[in-house]
């Protein structure tokens, strides 16, 4: 038996996040580059450190060999602990039954002998898709406090979007009598952020009796919180004021990153007391050159810029050559702009080459009658000299 | 380059004296350099990067800020548990005190020197900033059947104050070491790295104690210049030399230069360093910036041509930044006007004011310094 912890946390990272489309053909989603410098997996195991939690387990399934490489032995979070720290779980083989992780509440039942090692009183269940720096020693205070068996942090959405949402339908004094998934008339607008606190001995209890249910969908926001809510169990919201923005799409991720140089956005990562931490490329500063010309950006290490760049996020080792203007849009680690190239509104994945005078993506009041979108080059992809991508458009490596 | 049979030793306070105020507080090798480095990152990195992973750092005082720029090792690959970094301070000896000479700290490391089991011992300074390849040095030594190799770039004798050796040869042979020569032809000038074999170091490491010895060049090599095989590899790539305040301005302003930059930062043999886990550099609505190298965690508002900005600097609005460098933390204010100087960690400079050195005389701010 190891060392006795009070919480560890369980990370589900195995997500495919199909909706982000080539972005992540070869890479799961936790491990998708954002903000210049990180992987969206830096926001949560960072809340983890910084909130006091040093055991994290991370269930992987889709694409895991960039998320595992990147994790490696926990050290830039400081989980590269004795008796503790951070650990990869992928499915594994077991005498009986094995199998894929069959949903969300299936991968943390088929990990309870990991749990049990660390005998805790509580498990925070995460997921690996969602930008926020929230204090979870503070939301398991309050599961404490309650007395609570469940404690789900919730935020409050415009009434008009709450049909996207998990929404959970709470008394006055947070106690959760009713959870809809997406309903079309929605009672409240306190949506689930998707990161729960459950009691451990109760949780175990419920993944077990989801496990032998036929016909759970083993999810946690479809089965175990429904079960759990007619058993009369005692489950509570927790409200969390701050930014938290889930990333799972085209748009929403190159929001996500828009806000980060955007002074009303309250996403700070300049915070000392709350840093984000990530493993970082062994790269010199940043150049640059005398006839650059950059306005409000951000942009990160190893990269040079000898063009235009305006409103973007530059990510590390970035390329930008003399004569090639970027604009309004996010260019992931290893890109190289060539010369003359013109970038608007796109996201430009990792390692990709958009060459000389092509011309990706435009903006939107150039566009009015016709459909817009954020265009997209995919990782890895090599354009041929004078691409031309219109707006909402894609190109993968393949199609090269 | 799987396993060189070799170790490093680092001088890490050798050429304190010559840095001024820099140092006045730290060691050579922790002096910040080119925007996120501190000297010693350069030969630590070149030592891993050839395949050298046990390196003991000798220190004699100030070292309190190189602990904690090297901590375990870890940012180098150096936190190992076969080998990896072995800090090595200078232990009391009754009577004697700390070293004075390379060789006695050299006699000091002997414990260290005797436990290991690697052939062969490549000693180097910090104040030279290259990208070298150790792993071609070791096999010209052994190739050459040398007992020494020291290793030199052919070029002009350096104007800037300073402790130069040159080297004089006949087929790479070493015939003559010179100090400070007088000349303004090429010259071979000696880059502070030196090979020899772990058993001659230990053997010269007896007889600096039995025999009182001073000074490696003076009273080893020069004595025993026909009895050792003394050698001379050229190193043909980029190096900078740290010898003075000057020359520590003027080597940060050459990685203004593309040329200089790829020649320093190779693929495949990275610099590393410390990680700070600074947010990438912001550059703000107003911010106009040329020619210069910024390091993450800075937030540029104002201002900045021709500048190296450390890690965690801030500019802010009206502020104009011309020539400078300015390490990690340092503060300009609002509207203020800052030329030619060099400013030290966490420097504030409060708003309005005007600051102006010269190329040749850049103004020097010492660490944690309000203006």
């Amino acid at each position: 038996m190891l060392r006795k912890k009070e919480c560890i946390a369980m990370l589900l990272a195995g997500g495919q996040g199909s909706r982000l489309k080539v972005l992540t053909e070869n890479i799961a989603k936790p491990a998708i580059p954002y903000g210049g410098k990180y992987r969206i997996i830096d926001f949560p195991l960072s809340n983890c450190v910084n909130s006091g939690i040093d055991t994290v387990g991370v269930l992987t399934q889709y694409q895991p060999l960039v998320l595992n490489e990147y994790i490696g032995g926990g050290e830039p979070w400081d989980l590269d602990r004795v008796g503790g720290g951070v650990h990869v779980l992928p499915p594994y083989q077991k005498t009986g039954k094995s199998d894929w992780y069959k949903g969300t509440a299936n991968a943390i039942y088929q990990n309870i002998p990991f749990i049990d090692r660390y005998d805790p009183e509580y498990v925070l269940v995460l997921s690996g898709d969602h930008i926020y720096k929230m204090d979870y020693n503070s939301m398991l205070t309050e599961h404490k406090a309650r007395s609570a068996d469940c404690t789900i942090a919730v935020m409050e959405v415009p009434m008009d979007e709450a049909s996207r949402f998990g929404i959970m339908n709470a008394k006055e004094d947070g106690t959760i009598y009713e959870f809809e998934e997406k309903p079309k008339n929605p009672k409240s607008n306190l949506a689930s952020m998707g990161i729960y606190i459950f009691s451990w001995k109760k949780m175990r209890k419920y993944l077990i009796d989801d496990e032998n249910d036929e016909k759970s969908h083993k999810d946690f926001g479809h089965d175990i919180i429904p079960a759990m809510l007619n058993k009369g169990e005692k489950l509570i919201a927790y409200r969390f004021e701050g930014y938290w923005k889930d990333v799972g799409t085209i748009d929403s991720l190159w929001d996500a990153n828009m806000d980060l140089i955007n002074p009303n956005v309250p996403m700070n990562l300049h915070d000392k007391n709350w840093k984000i931490y990530s493993r970082n490329p062994a790269s010199p500063p940043q150049y640059i050159s005398e006839k650059a010309e950059i306005e409000d950006c951000m942009i990160s290490d190893g990269s040079k810029v000898y063009g235009k760049v305006n409103f973007s996020v530059i990510y590390t080792n970035v390329t930008i050559e003399e004569g090639a203007v970027v604009t309004d849009s996010i260019v992931m680690p290893g890109a190289v702009i060539k010369k003359d190239a013109v970038v608007e509104y796109a996201i430009i994945g990792e390692n990709a080459v958009v060459s000389e005078k092509s011309k990706i993506g435009g903006r939107p009041e150039n566009y009015l009658d016709k459909e817009w979108g954020v265009c997209v080059v995919g990782p890895d992809a090599v354009l041929e000299k004078g691409t031309v991508l219109e707006p909402a458009g894609m190109i993968g490596k393949e199609e090269n | 380059m799987i396993h060189n049979n070799c170790l490093g030793i680092i001088f890490a306070n050798m050429h304190d004296e010559f840095l001024g105020e820099m140092t006045s507080r730290r060691t050579t090798g922790s002096v910040p350099f080119g925007g996120r480095y501190r000297l010693i990152d350069f030969a630590l990195s070149n030592l891993v990067n050839s395949g050298i992973s046990t390196v003991g750092v000798i220190t004699k005082h100030n070292y309190a800020s190189l602990m904690d720029h090297l901590g375990s090792g870890r940012s180098w690959d150096l936190a190992r548990k076969r080998g990896g970094l072995v800090m090595l301070p200078p232990y009391g000896r009754p009577g004697t005190g700390v070293y004075n000479s390379r060789l006695e700290a050299l006699s000091g490391a002997v414990g260290f020197l005797s436990t290991r089991s690697e052939e062969y011992v490549l000693m180097t300074d910090t104040n030279v900033v290259a990208n070298m390849d150790f792993s071609d040095v070791l096999k010209y030594h052994k190739d050459s059947g040398a007992d020494v190799t020291l290793v030199y770039k052919e070029t002009k004798m350096p104007t800037e104050s300073g402790r130069y050796r040159v080297l004089e040869t006949k087929k790479d042979r070493v015939t003559d070491i010179l100090i400070n020569p007088k000349t303004s032809e090429n010259v071979k000038l000696v880059l502070g790295v030196t090979v020899m074999s772990r058993k001659a170091v230990l053997e010269l490491c007896d007889e600096t104690n039995s025999r009182g010895l001073q000074d490696m060049v003076r009273d080893y090599f020069k004595k025993n210049m026909d009895s050792l095989k003394i050698m001379a590899y050229e190193f043909k790539g980029y190096a900078e030399f740290v010898t003075s305040q000057k020359s520590y301005y003027e080597a940060n302003m050459n990685l203004l230069c593309d040329e200089n930059r790829e020649n320093l930062f190779i693929e495949g043999s990275p610099i590393y360093t410390k990680v700070r886990d600074d947010f990438p550099a912001s550059y703000g609505i107003d911010s106009k910036v040329k020619n210069s190298i910024v390091a993450d965690g800075c937030i540029i508002e104002g201002t900045v041509e021709n500048s190296i900005l450390f890690r965690g600097v801030t500019v802010k609005k009206g502020a104009v930044v011309r020539d400078c460098i300015l390490m990690q933390g340092s503060e300009i204010g609002e509207n203020c006007k800052i030329e030619y100087a060099i400013t030290d960690k966490n420097v504030v400079v409060s708003e309005y004011k005007a600051v102006s050195g010269t190329r040749d005389y850049p103004i020097y701010f010492a660490k944690g310094k309000k203006v």
